[in-house]
Parts: structure tokens; sequence; C-alpha cells
């Protein structure tokens, strides 16, 4: 028998691979979730503003979530971007508002930050060989201390920004034509995104190149599917691995600009547990925490999957944050479940046929 | 270089690591379109001579000559190998599983910062098939069997132009069809000039392929052979360092036991066969008998004893204990069944090492009776004086740390941790390994009298006149078969090499 048996079997489908086969799952229960919520809680959902809210109130969270995707598929983690984001918008609020500064510098301080986070954690990380959960724990009480460092000269920790050149900046709004609403006073509302929505869009589609074309995003794979392997390659596994953090803090920098442009304060208490909401967005969108294996458009729309839960939890009047969190809870329980399912299939299916093979004799 | 096809030469090759002379004064040379298979048994230094030329150790002294560089080559790292065209394809795949076929081929070695997809598809599936090997370039590597998987880091070699080709154990994981189109593209390989070394236990695929065989032993050069000039049986002898015709050796009678022919099997096993590639085989053991597995190293006799304590998954085969079926598909069902097991590796599988000798001694009892019912400290004290007495066990106090005692005394703990549970029939894998020669033949010396006092014994170790010495009873193994049993007169190291070679005893 064997012979014919084994071509069948080394010949067998070449076509879905793991990482393409998670990410459908993920959009696919993304537009289930929200087409259901249209259907059975209308109202709000039915109007593409809804949509337009999440994305605004979350440009954040999808590009501190990109950074986050990277280390992971590079089989690190970066637990201090919520930190880093505290800290950049606490930084950015002072230098606008009592520093004089104007927004660009914001801007210029936000990246130094996240740079340096990168360069040091990186470094720890990749040269020294430690581990990337400790050294990330270390910088994020080092941020989140930071932050309240700061704001200690201050009559109050949490403060507005009003200077007037940000405020205008923070206010523009893009008009997205033909898919506004009337309101309950008869007075048509234009469909609007934020700035921020434009630059986590940019950066998304730039990431997925990254990842999709370049040398570095396909080593990032690499090293995060084995490091030894990868070494054997001829990969720099630890400039990878450097540069895997210097872009996740990079972009929690970025993430912490936005973010501040979005809110419009600065408070010490801004941001936590943001770093925990980018690693479930993550691993809702398919990256695996055991390294190389994720998608950036996967954990884009992980993190509309999570703010969908979030909506569709406040709606049905469960306002405690509790049931947020439950749901969540519920949620990642499943897609762990199922990338493990996954990555066994091919184990689960070579005992399926062996069992029928067996019956037949 | 000695001639114009010699491709590689390797010359007075030196290695120490510290306490072990790994590596003494070889010489190896490689031509090119030559199978070469590179032999020995445990720390006969393969690997170690495989790590030098790949750059992963470096060597304390020695040349290494190439085809094509007038002077001596240096090699620090395995990336300075793959430059100089030397390629390894290790046991373990070296490559990613969650990228692609091509990736997995190209990745690593391309210039520019972009992937070309198309043109490295293209390119992989060219390869892919002028080597005939049944995997697409798109498909992902995890989805490939291990074969194919291997086949592919050949491919990746044989496009990076590789000169040299080192093969570590590429046969281990497949069955006998892969094998066979592994071969074939060795052969193809051949054809086009590459020389490859073939790293192996199993000596049936040595004479299928190899043209030329180099045999280590402690770390030395016995010498390199054209594979027409060296019988197997003569292969077996140099790699075991004795003698074929050693007709001087003389069997001391009077320490084996041979057990009693009329008492019935204290086990019996038929079919037996676990998950880690042992062909199914057919075993007994009688009351007072001390029997062995025998062969070569990686020939599958550690796996046949896991396979009868259960400490590998058993696929097929049922036993027989005193007569009567049983069931043993872990290792407490064969400890609650009267059998015991000491493990090769007592170090991983053996000692907890910081426990003390007491506890060691007492644990297996305790396994038996239960965590929850644990022993009085009087009673385990008890024990532990007991049979440190009996076993005259070198150590400051029962209550010392297992870890501090010497290689042999740890093995008397371990010994004495499962003679406290009084086996019916106890299994002895390597119990002499690393240790010196007094306490060597002192363990030998307790087989036998165990075995005289109606305990039933199997005994491995891979010093055969040793197990000459110990064994009335030897089971043969070769690439993970047993291919023949002997006993009585029979038992002598002539024998047991021409049986391991296959009967050919030119």
């Amino acid at each position: 028998m064997g012979n014919a048996n084994k071509v069948t079997l080394q010949q067998k489908k070449s076509g879905l691979t793991d990482a393409n086969l998670l990410l459908i799952i993920t959009i696919v229960v993304f537009f289930v979730m929200y087409a259901s919520a249209m259907a059975f809680l209308g109202e709000g959902f039915l109007k593409a503003q809804t949509l337009f809210d999440m994305l605004n109130n979350n440009a954040a969270l999808i590009i501190v979530s990109c950074g986050m995707s990277l280390v992971m598929i590079c089989g690190g983690i970066d637990i201090s971007v919520g930190g880093v984001v505290a800290l950049v918008s606490m930084c950015s609020g002072i230098f606008i508002e009592y520093k004089g500064g104007n927004i660009y510098g914001a801007l210029a301080v936000s990246i130094a930050i996240g740079l340096a986070f990168g360069i040091v954690q990186g470094y720890l990380v990749a040269y020294l060989n430690i581990q990337p959960f400790i050294v990330s724990l270390a910088g994020m009480f080092f941020a989140k201390g930071m932050t309240t460092i700061v704001s200690s000269d201050l009559e109050s920790s949490t403060f507005n920004v009003m200077n007037e050149a940000f405020v205008k900046i923070k206010d523009i709004d893009i008009i997205i034509p033909f898919l506004g609403y009337t309101n309950k006073h008869g007075k048509y509302m234009d469909a609007h995104i934020e700035i921020g929505v434009i630059v986590a869009i940019v950066i998304v589609v730039l990431l997925f190149c990254v990842l999709r074309w370049s040398k570095l995003g396909r080593n990032f794979y690499a090293v995060g599917g084995n490091m030894q392997s990868a070494l054997m390659l001829g990969i720099n596994v630890r400039r990878t691995k450097f540069l895997s953090h210097i872009m996740c803090s990079l972009l929690a920098g970025i993430g912490g600009f936005v973010y501040f442009l979005h809110i419009g304060s600065g408070s010490p208490s801004h941001a936590s547990g943001m770093e925990m909401n980018a690693i479930a967005s993550s691993i809702i969108g398919g990256t695996m925490l055991t390294g190389g294996v994720g998608n950036i458009i996967g954990t884009f729309f992980g993190v509309l999957s999570l703010s969908t839960i979030q909506n569709i939890v406040s709606s049905l009047g469960l306002g405690e944050a509790w049931w947020t969190g439950i749901t969540i809870a519920a949620m990642l329980c499943l897609f762990l479940v199922v990338q493990s399912i996954i990555m066994s299939r091919q184990k689960i299916m070579l005992a399926v046929r062996n069992f029928f093979n067996r019956r037949k004799n | 270089m000695k001639d114009d096809r010699t491709i590689l030469e390797m010359k007075n090759i030196h290695k120490s690591f510290p306490g072990v002379r790994a590596l003494q004064a070889v010489d190896f040379s490689l031509c090119e379109g030559e199978i070469h298979a590179l032999m020995g048994e445990n720390g006969a230094g393969k690997s170690t001579l495989i790590k030098v030329l790949t750059g992963v150790y470096e060597k304390d002294e020695g040349q290494i000559f190439l085809k094509g560089h007038e002077k001596a080559v240096v090699i620090r790292s395995p990336q300075d190998a793959q430059k100089l065209g030397i390629s390894t394809v290790y046991q373990e795949i070296t490559l990613c599983p969650n990228l692609s076929v091509a990736e997995n081929m190209y990745i690593g070695r391309t210039k520019g910062a972009t992937v070309g997809w198309s043109k490295m598809n293209k390119d992989a599936d060219k390869i892919l098939e002028s080597l005939d090997i049944p995997a697409k370039a798109t498909q992902q590597l995890a989805s490939c069997s291990i074969a194919v998987q291997q086949m592919v880091a050949i491919a990746r070699a044989v496009d990076m132009d590789c000169k040299v080709l080192i093969l570590d154990e590429p046969t281990s994981s497949l069955d006998e069809q892969e094998v066979q189109k592994l071969f074939k593209l060795m052969r193809d390989l051949k054809s086009r000039g590459v020389g490859i070394i073939f790293v192996t236990h199993f000596l049936d695929q040595v004479y299928e392929v190899c043209d030329k065989i180099t045999v280590l032993r402690d770390g030395q050069l016995v010498g390199e052979f054209e594979i027409k000039d060296l019988p197997r049986v003569q292969l077996v002898a140099k790699m075991l360092g004795k003698e074929f015709d050693d007709t001087s050796e003389i069997k001391n009678t009077e320490l084996v036991y041979g057990g009693d022919d009329a008492s019935q099997c204290v086990f019996e096993a038929k079919d037996l066969a676990s998950n880690v590639g042992i062909k199914p085989f057919d075993f007994y053991i009688k009351k007072g008998e001390v029997n062995g597995f025998t062969g070569l190293l990686g020939s599958g006799r550690s796996e046949s004893v896991r396979a009868i304590f259960g400490a590998d998954k058993v696929i097929s085969g049922t036993v027989k204990k005193n007569g009567k079926n049983i069931k043993i598909s872990k290792p407490l069902d064969a400890m609650k069944n009267g059998i015991a097991y000491l493990p090769e590796d007592r170090k991983r599988d053996g000692i907890i090492g910081d426990l003390s000798v007491r506890d060691n001694i007492i644990l297996a009892l305790q396994v038996l009776k239960g965590f929850f019912r644990p022993f009085s400290k009087a009673q385990a004290n008890k024990f532990a004086d007991e049979y440190i007495k009996l076993l005259d066990i070198k150590t400051a106090s029962k209550d010392t740390p297992i870890k501090s005692l010497s290689g042999g005394n740890q093995q008397k703990v371990i010994l004495a941790r499962w003679l406290l549970t009084h086996p019916e029939y106890l299994i002895l894998d390597e119990p002499t390994r690393g240790i010196d020669i007094g306490t060597k033949t002192e363990i030998q010396k307790l087989v036998l009298k165990l075995a005289s006092e109606g305990m039933a014994v199997t005994f491995i170790s891979s010093e055969t006149d040793e197990m000459v010495r110990t064994c009335s009873r030897l089971v043969v193994m070769r690439d993970r078969k047993v291919v023949g049993e002997l006993s009585g007169e029979d038992v002598n190291q002539n024998m047991i090499m021409s049986t391991i070679a296959g009967g050919d005893k030119e």
C-alpha cells in the first residue's frame, strides 16, 4: 500500500498556511460579530459613525498593537508599551502647555522617548540575553514612575491642554462623504475621523509591506519560528531582535502621541492596561505568543474586535467594566483554543488518516 | 592535497575539552563525488570532528585544506563554513517550520533589502524539480514530512554551491522509503561532484551508499578504508576496538550463571514495539537468568528495554509475567509487576541531585506505596543504612545530597533504590558507564549474586567483554531489529561481532 499513500501525503494541499487561516478566522469573527450587532442591536451599530468612532478611540491602540505584534512575531514581548504611551502623552502635554513648545516639538519628544526605550530594552534583550518579559516589566515600572515624576512639579498632575494651536489640530475632522446620518433634531451630521486614524492606517499598511516584502520582516518570522535555525540559516539573530524592540517602542512613542492628540490631556493614569489590550488584540489577530506567526492586518481587526465587544457590552446595558473584562477573557480563550487546534491540525489529520487506514486493514 | 580529486583534507586535528581529549591527531580526507561514512561508537569523536569542520568548535591544533585554497582555511563559525562551500544537514531540522519551503531555501543569503516572491518561488521550484524533491515552493515547511524537510535543507545547501555536504545522522527518523529517496538524492549529488560526509549508525546504509569509511575510536583515527576492502565484521571489530580473530579470549565460565532451564519465564514479550522506531521483537527471561541486549550504539538496545518497562509508548505486542498476561503502558505498571529499570542516563533519568542519599534510595518504594502514606523517618533510615552497607556505598552520611557522590556510588544508590522494591526482574541499562574499574567489577558481581538468588536480570553494556562475562544469553540487535540470539558457548566476542555485522565472516 505505502507507496501511493506516501505520494499523496507529500503532495497534499499547499493551500492555506497556518498564519493565513488564523487571519481569515479573525476577519470572519469580526464581521460576524459586527453584523449580528447590527441585526440584533440595531440603532447605533447601523450608523457608520459608530465604526468610525471605534477607529477614533482606538487609533493609538492600533499603532501600539502593531508594534506588539512585531515583537511577538519575533518571539519576544514588550509590556512596557502602556507605560511609554502614558509617559509620552504626559511629556507632550507638559511640553506644549507649560514649556511653550509646539506640536512638532512634541512629536519629536514622543519619538525620542520611544527610541530611547527601544534601544535600551532591545540591547538588554538581544545582546545581553535577558528575558524580554523581565526587561519590559522593568521598563513598564520605569515609564510609570517617570510619568509621575515629570508631573510632580505641576499644581495638578491631571490637566487639559488648552494651547490654541494644539486644540486646532486636535479638532481637525476628516469628513467622510455620503456616510453621515441625521440626528434626533433632524440635523445632518457628517461622518468624520481624526488625524490619528490616518496615521494608524498608514502604519498598518506600511508594516504589512515590511513584514511581507522586506528581508528584515521575513527575518522577524524566521527568528520567531526557530531562533537556533535562524542562526544556522545565516540570519543576524541579535540584530533582528534588537530592531524588533526598537520598532515596537518607537511605535509605542508614536501611539502615545496619537493618544495625546485624541485625548488632549495629561494624566499619570492614562493608558493604564494598554499593554494588555495590545497583547490581547495581537492574539485575537492571530499572532502567536510563541513567535513566528502573525499578521498586521489581523492585529488591526483584533483591535476592532476588541472594541466591538466593548461596544456591544455597553449597548446591552451591562455598563460595568467587569462585563467587558469577562467577554474579552472568553474571546481570548476561544482564540487560544482555535490556535492550538490549528497548530496541531497536521497531527490530528495524520491521526485520523491512520485510524481509517487501520480500520480498512 | 593528495591529488586533484581531493576537495577536503583535515590534518592532525586535536581538540580537548576540560578533562577529555576529544580528538587526537585525526586525519580525514574527502574526494569529490564521494560518499564517505564517518563511523564510531559513543565518544569516538565523530560529532566533535564535524563541529570542528563546521566552525562550531575551534580546533586546538591541526589544519584544514580545501580545494581551490592555497593555504589552510580558517573556519570560525557555521557561516564561514557555508561561505567556503561546507554545508551541514543535521538530524534535527535547522530550518524554520513557520516559513514556506522557498523561503527556507533562500532566507539569510540573498542580496538587497526586499524579497522577490515570484522569482524566489520560481527558482525554488526549479531546484526542487531538478533534485526530484516532492515539495512545492509555496508550501509551509511544517506541512512537509521530516524526510522532505531534510531534502529541502539539502536543496538549500546545493543551491549555495556546496562542495562538501555533511549529513549528520539524517536517516534516524526516516522510514524505509524515505531513506531510499534520500539515497537517490545523495547519489545524484555525488554524480554532480559533491563530496558527502555521511554520519550514521546504520551498517546496512553504509554498505548501500558509501564509497569509503573512516572509523574513529576514543578520539583517535582507526583508519580509512575502501568499502570493498572492509567486511562488515571487520568494521564492527574496528568500531568496538576488538580484534575479530582474537582466540586468546577465554570465557570466564565460573562467573556466569545460566539459570535453571526448567524454571518458567519470569517475563515474556511477543511482537513488542514502541513508538521510537524499534521493529517488533520477541523476548523472554527466566528466573535466575542474566541476559543482555547487545549491538552498536543506536542499534535499539536501550529502546528495547524501555519498551519492556513502558518508558516509551508501546504500540504493539503482548507481555506475560510468570505466564499470566499483563498490561504495561507506563513505568508504574511495570513497577507494580515487580519489574525494575535502571536507566542509561543516570543524570537525567535516574538521580534527583538535591535529595539526600536516603530519599533517593526510598523513592521507588515510596512511589509504589503512594505518596500519601510516607515512610516514617526511622523506617527510611533503616532502609538506607541497610543498603548503604549491603552495596558498600561510600557516602559521608545518608543525609548527603546524592549529587556530591562519585558516579559509581550514585549508580549504587540507584541500584539500591530498585533493589529495595524487591523486583523479580531487574533491568540494568549501562550501569557501568563512566564509573571506575573497581566499582564496575563490584556491580557485575552483584548482578550475578542477585541472579543466583533467583532474580532475573537484563544487563546492557556497550563493552562487549563485560557482556560476555556477565550474561548467559545475548539478544543481538542491529539497525533497531533483533538479528540474533546467542547462548551458551556462542556468547563470545567473535560471535557477537559477526552477528552484529550480519553473518558474513570473511
